[in-house]
């Protein structure tokens, strides 16, 4: 292992400071190539993640500083890997040096020994270990924001810099959300392990959850100057399709994976010429990814086949389904849309879920139906600042002619969102109903 | 960012035999990898040239050209497409290929406007 202040610089973080040269780039793409597969062997082998990951850094930082000179070896991850293990064993003598608890001694001698039999297998079967990881990163023992930011980085690979740029926080805030999440599993002695039994669903919910957030932040991004970050969906998706092949029997995991593949069909289509949201009945269907769309339906498929249809991921998938296969948005079946909804409603009801049910109801049945359902709704306390509320108010009034009503329940929406592209919308809806009345 | 792989396997392109077993196996593997690694998007094999068709286009004027074509090392006998950060990495990817033989074309694929 390298000096304290050469593991204090990060080495992902190393790549991405320096100017980048050819034989740099090639060590970031092997590098996010093998980072999760080698961070969840080396847990598998000391026992605890902070170390691992500490270890597989000196590995990142011992490879920028040879590979530019040697050359990258023919099978980089296999030299990773014979590495990281050397590391670990240079570090468990260390901990023998240090007289530690001698039956401590012993089991991590015991898993070090395991490790190095298991020479073959670590390249072979990853799987368990990989979704161990990930099960790791999405503990519930962490808050939810470092779910995320320790999930990007340790299956992901990303440095902390680009999980900051992705969530436009400080580097400092996420290096310090990663420290912390590293520290609160070392204290709560979190195991590499894949949950079994009756916690594996709650476990499992974690994981899922910490994906969709990650996509949900690129594909409707709550703050900043852009109104989709395609990057951060892009990550989410490959999470996703990476835990369909590790827990292929799951069907949530199916429904979630289908989910974004479906609502990432139509990202191109979401912004339009200088950037603006462009709403989905606006968009131009032309442009949806009919690949994604294929590979959406197909997940839903497999969830429904594995008994995942009510699952929450493949009703909403379901109901993104419907607008996937409507040709032009006047085609849209919202009667069974509303269907869809009611079904969601029933499993877990919550308001934000209500709102999107009355949208559907005013496409279905009419403006005043939808309005009566969202009026229902404009005391609850959840959606207080929720700006689609009023947005979707506004809809509605404008749909019945009551422009001064809608303009003001745009005005409303406009300040109460944080994304300056959704703010222009809104407010160039709220100018839209200025002139209808005027016309009126 | 998509890259296609544009697999131009020389002589094999043009075989009307398919690859050997265990030439297949090792593809196989390999797929299986990349699909594991949430990489591949789509995979297909094509058929020889001798079945296939080109089509001119000369101002107004369409010429249907029958197969097979001549030019036997630019020949497409297979695709990827891939999702992968960086070029780097979908080099580095296409480096493990089993593959002994021919040459491996990667390109981008254009985003739409808007992304």
């Amino acid at each position: 292992m390298k000096s304290s202040s050469a593991r204090a610089c990060d080495g992902a973080d190393a790549i991405t400071g320096r100017a980048v040269s050819e034989s740099h780039r090639a060590i970031e793409a092997i590098w996010r190539i093998e980072s999760a597969r080698l961070v969840a062997g080396l847990t598998r082998i000391v026992g605890d993640f902070a170390t691992a990951e500490e270890l597989a850094q000196d590995v990142l930082v011992a490879a920028l500083e040879q590979w530019p000179v040697s050359g990258v070896p023919e099978k980089p991850g296999a030299w990773l890997m014979g590495t990281a293990k050397h590391q670990a064993i240079d570090l468990i003598r260390r901990r023998q040096a240090l007289e530690r608890k001698h039956e401590e001694i012993g089991r991590d001698v015991e898993r070090a020994q395991e490790g190095l039999d298991l020479d073959a297998a670590i390249d072979e079967e990853v799987g368990d270990d990989l979704l161990g990881l990930i099960f790791m990163a999405c503990h519930p023992v962490l808050s939810r924001e470092a779910r995320v930011a320790l999930t990007l980085r340790a299956l992901g690979g990303l440095s902390t810099e680009e999980i900051a740029r992705g969530f436009l926080v400080p580097v400092s805030t996420i290096a310090q959300r990663i420290v912390r999440a590293k520290r609160t599993l070392t204290e709560a002695h979190v195991r590499l392990e894949v949950p079994t039994g009756p916690e594996r669903a709650a476990r499992l919910g974690s994981v899922l959850e910490v994906v969709y957030l990650i996509f949900n932040e690129g594909y409707s991004a709550t703050g900043g100057e852009d109104w989709v970050r395609p990057g951060l969906c892009d990550e989410a998706l490959r999470l996703g399709r990476i835990l369909a092949e590790l827990a292929p029997t799951e069907p949530d995991v199916h429904g979630l994976v289908a989910l974004m593949e479906i609502q990432a069909s139509r990202l191109g289509a979401r912004v339009g010429p200088s950037g603006e949201p462009v709403l989905l009945l606006d968009q131009d269907r032309a442009r949806w990814d009919r690949l994604l769309i294929r590979r959406g339906l197909a997940a839903l498929e497999r969830a429904e086949r594995l008994g995942g249809a009510l699952g929450p991921y493949a009703m909403q998938a379901a109901i993104a389904a419907c607008h996937a296969r409507a040709a032009t948005a006047a085609e849209t079946d919202w009667p069974r849309i509303v269907a869809l909804y009611d079904a969601v409603a029933q499993l877990e009801p919550s308001p934000v879920v209500e709102l999107n049910r009355a949208v559907a109801v005013g496409m279905a049945f009419g403006p005043a139906a939808g309005l009566e359902l969202v009026d229902s709704l404009v005391h609850e306390a959840a959606l207080k600042s929720y700006h689609l509320l009023p947005a979707v108010r506004g809809d509605l009034l404008r749909k019945l002619g009551r422009y001064e009503e809608a303009g003001a329940e745009f005005e409303r929406a406009a300040s109460l969102t944080a994304n300056v592209r959704e703010r222009e919308l809104l407010q160039r809806r709220a100018a839209e109903c200025a002139a209808d009345r005027m016309a009126g | 960012m998509r890259v296609l792989i544009l697999a131009k396997e020389g002589q094999q392109s043009e075989a009307a035999a398919p690859p050997t077993p265990e030439a297949m196996a090792e593809y196989q593997k390999f797929n299986e990898e990349l699909v594991k690694a949430g990489v591949v998007l789509e995979a297909g094999r094509l058929h020889p040239s001798s079945q296939g068709k080109r089509v001119r286009f000369d101002g107004k004027k369409r010429t249907v050209i029958d197969g097979p074509f001549a030019e036997t090392k630019e020949l497409v006998a297979g695709y990827w497409l891939w999702q992968v950060r960086s070029m780097e990495e979908a080099l580095e990817w296409l480096k493990r290929a089993p593959y002994d033989g021919g040459t491996f074309e990667v390109r981008e694929v254009v985003e739409c406007e808007g992304m």
